[in-house]
């Protein structure tokens, strides 16, 4: 898969010497890596090894301390999370970036609503509508589009999470813990739904605790401790004891 | 009362009972106040009349509460805006006494929007601060005295006029609530508005200016206190410090009961007017019952205290 999309040309995401302190902490530590359209690339390590914070990077929403950050060959200074999503990256937070108090239509579109000429008023029913057919097509059965995001629950809610990162990403969706509220059967759907954007030529970056997940998804392997970069595998060349003495730095 | 509270919310009405509350009150000083003339086409007219500068704060405040922010100085710049046009007006012609005003009014709201959303400041502290500061700039200017408003195309356009029988009080009303409305509501500004109030996290990384909306909803506060301020000089043909000051608890309990979240992303502009109207209309019932100004007080505040608490407890969870 690797090598393919190698040859088929440059990275979608590549990142270069990326660090981050937070004060005197230290969170991400020279971390080089390169994404490509339809592979799926797991960043594992422990709580706090800096996982998230490299996703946020990423997205827009913290400044790394230094490195370079190249989407699609071009370097881009990401000044804000706005910024990221002009340029086709989704993400998918650990907290969900959700407005509980307003329906799932106006969430899916939240920030970038759609409007109806002349006057640019709101156009609530076609964002409704549109949001409409995405439900269907992911299957992921909510009681209306029009509930309120508070009143569903946690499967339904991350399923409105990535479909809405489905919606609009272009180039690259950021995941990060996406099933880790989810009981089995939801899981495996959101699972499937992570498949069918690999299908779409995304290039994606999945945050996992659960090995299992992370062999079942990915291509390759990348594993963070205490914000270093210990190494990426291959999924197919490495197996879990590997993986896990990476993470634990034992064995 | 729990049965009803579940009948409403399971359709969705969150902001009927206001409604509900609107026509009670009303049946209720319709019966008891007969005699006194609550039900004559005059008092009824007073009260939208008198209504109509705390509705326009409303208004305001509907976006500051949905924002999830909290004015408290509304007041005070009603005085300032009504004080500074009632000063233009002694040299300069209506429409500039009524852009000073509103400019008063835009330009101190636009200095709570800028503590609180850039040096990031909390609303309840900034604007407890304002309303002191401008209440004591509304004395200084004055000298305690009152400015009286003797341009009688101002005072007719903001107070007693009227357009083909309709009082200008009312259509300023109106025309607040409206456009309220439609900015609230239909814009994405105003998706933006109670989107920050809801989750000011999710806003930002769903790329909403948050800090920008904070700024802007201090700003169109300001603004509507400094529209009242013009509508209260325009109908007493004079400007005081006095003005507005009374109007806090009554603004802030007319937009909870319409169905606005105390802290923040949900609102109704038009639940507001509503509030605002029952509030103005349980003043009227009160003084016409002959209530001293004390038990006025007193029954008022313990009517707003149960209509809050209903209202809180059908529409938060
Ligand atoms: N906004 C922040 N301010 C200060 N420290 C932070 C912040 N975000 C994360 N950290 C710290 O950075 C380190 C990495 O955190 P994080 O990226 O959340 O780890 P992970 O997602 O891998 O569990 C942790 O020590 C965490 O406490
Ligand atoms: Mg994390």
């Amino acid at each position: 898969m690797r090598n393919e999309a190698e040859k088929a040309g440059q990275p979608v995401l590549s990142l270069q010497r990326i660090h981050k302190t937070f004060g005197g902490l230290v969170a991400v530590e020279d971390v080089g890596l390169d994404l490509y359209a339809g592979e799926i690339v797991a960043l594992v390590g422990d709580n706090g090894a800096g996982k998230s914070t490299l996703l946020k990077i990423i997205s827009g929403v913290h400044k790394p301390t230094s490195g370079k950050i190249y989407l699609d060959g071009k370097e881009i200074g990401l000044q804000d999370a706005a910024t990221a999503r002009l340029q086709g990256i989704e993400v998918v937070y650990q907290d969900l970036a959700l407005a509980d108090q307003q329906p799932v239509y106006m969430n899916m579109f939240l920030g970038r609503e759609l409007l109806r000429s002349p006057l640019g008023l709101l156009d609530r029913r076609k964002m409704n509508e549109e949001t409409r057919l995405l439900v269907e097509e992911l299957d992921l059965r909510i009681p209306s589009t029009k509930s309120k995001v508070r009143d569903l629950s946690g499967g339904q809610r991350q399923g409105i999470a990535i479909a809405r990162a489905t919606r609009w990403a272009r180039k690259l969706v950021l995941l990060d813990e996406p099933t880790a509220a989810l009981g089995v059967a939801e899981t495996k759907r959101v699972e499937s739904i992570i498949k069918s954007l690999k299908e779409r030529a995304l290039a994606i970056l999945l945050i996992s605790h659960s090995l299992d997940q992370v062999f079942r998804l990915s291509d390759r392997i990348c594993v963070l401790r205490r914000g270093a970069q210990i190494g990426i595998r291959d999924t197919r060349e490495t197996d879990k004891n590997e993986i896990v003495s990476m993470i634990t730095g034992l064995g | 009362m729990n049965a009803i509270g579940k009948f409403l919310r399971t359709f969705d009405m969150q902001g009927s009972i206001v409604f509900l509350g609107f026509v009670a009150i009303f049946l209720f000083f319709a019966i008891v106040l007969y005699d006194d003339g609550f039900l004559t086409t005059r008092n009824l007219s007073n009260i939208v009349l008198q209504t109509a500068p705390t509705t326009v704060m409303a208004v305001g405040l509907v976006f500051v509460l949905s924002a999830g922010e909290i004015d408290l100085s509304f007041g005070s710049i009603t005085a300032v805006s009504a004080i500074v046009a009632a000063f233009a007006l002694r040299e300069h012609s209506a429409v500039a006494g009524a852009c000073a005003g509103i400019g008063a009014g835009l330009a101190i709201g636009a200095i709570n929007g800028t503590l609180v959303a850039y040096l990031k400041l909390p609303s309840f502290l900034v604007t407890l601060a304002t309303l002191g500061l401008f209440a004591g700039v509304a004395r200084s200017i004055t000298n305690l005295q009152s400015i009286p408003v003797l341009n009688d195309f101002f005072v007719g356009f903001f107070g007693s006029g009227a357009i083909s029988g309709i009082p200008s009080l009312v259509i300023w009303t109106v025309v607040a609530v409206a456009v309220g409305h439609l900015v609230f509501r239909e814009t994405r500004f105003g998706a933006h508005v109670v989107a920050t109030g809801d989750d000011a996290q999710a806003s930002l990384v769903s790329g909403i200016r948050v800090k920008r909306i904070r700024f802007l909803v201090l700003t169109i506060c300001g603004g509507c206190a400094g529209l009242a301020g013009l509508l209260y000089a325009g109908r007493l043909q004079a400007a005081k410090y006095t003005l507005g000051e009374s109007d806090l608890m009554t603004v802030i309990a007319a937009v909870i009961v319409g169905g606005t979240a105390l802290f923040g992303g949900r609102g109704s502009v038009v639940g507001a007017c509503v509030g605002s109207l029952l509030m103005g209309m349980l003043n009227n019932g009160l003084i016409l019952m002959g209530l001293p100004v004390s038990d006025q007080m007193i029954v008022r505040g313990l009517i707003i205290l149960v209509a809050v608490a209903i209202s809180l407890r059908q529409t938060e969870r």
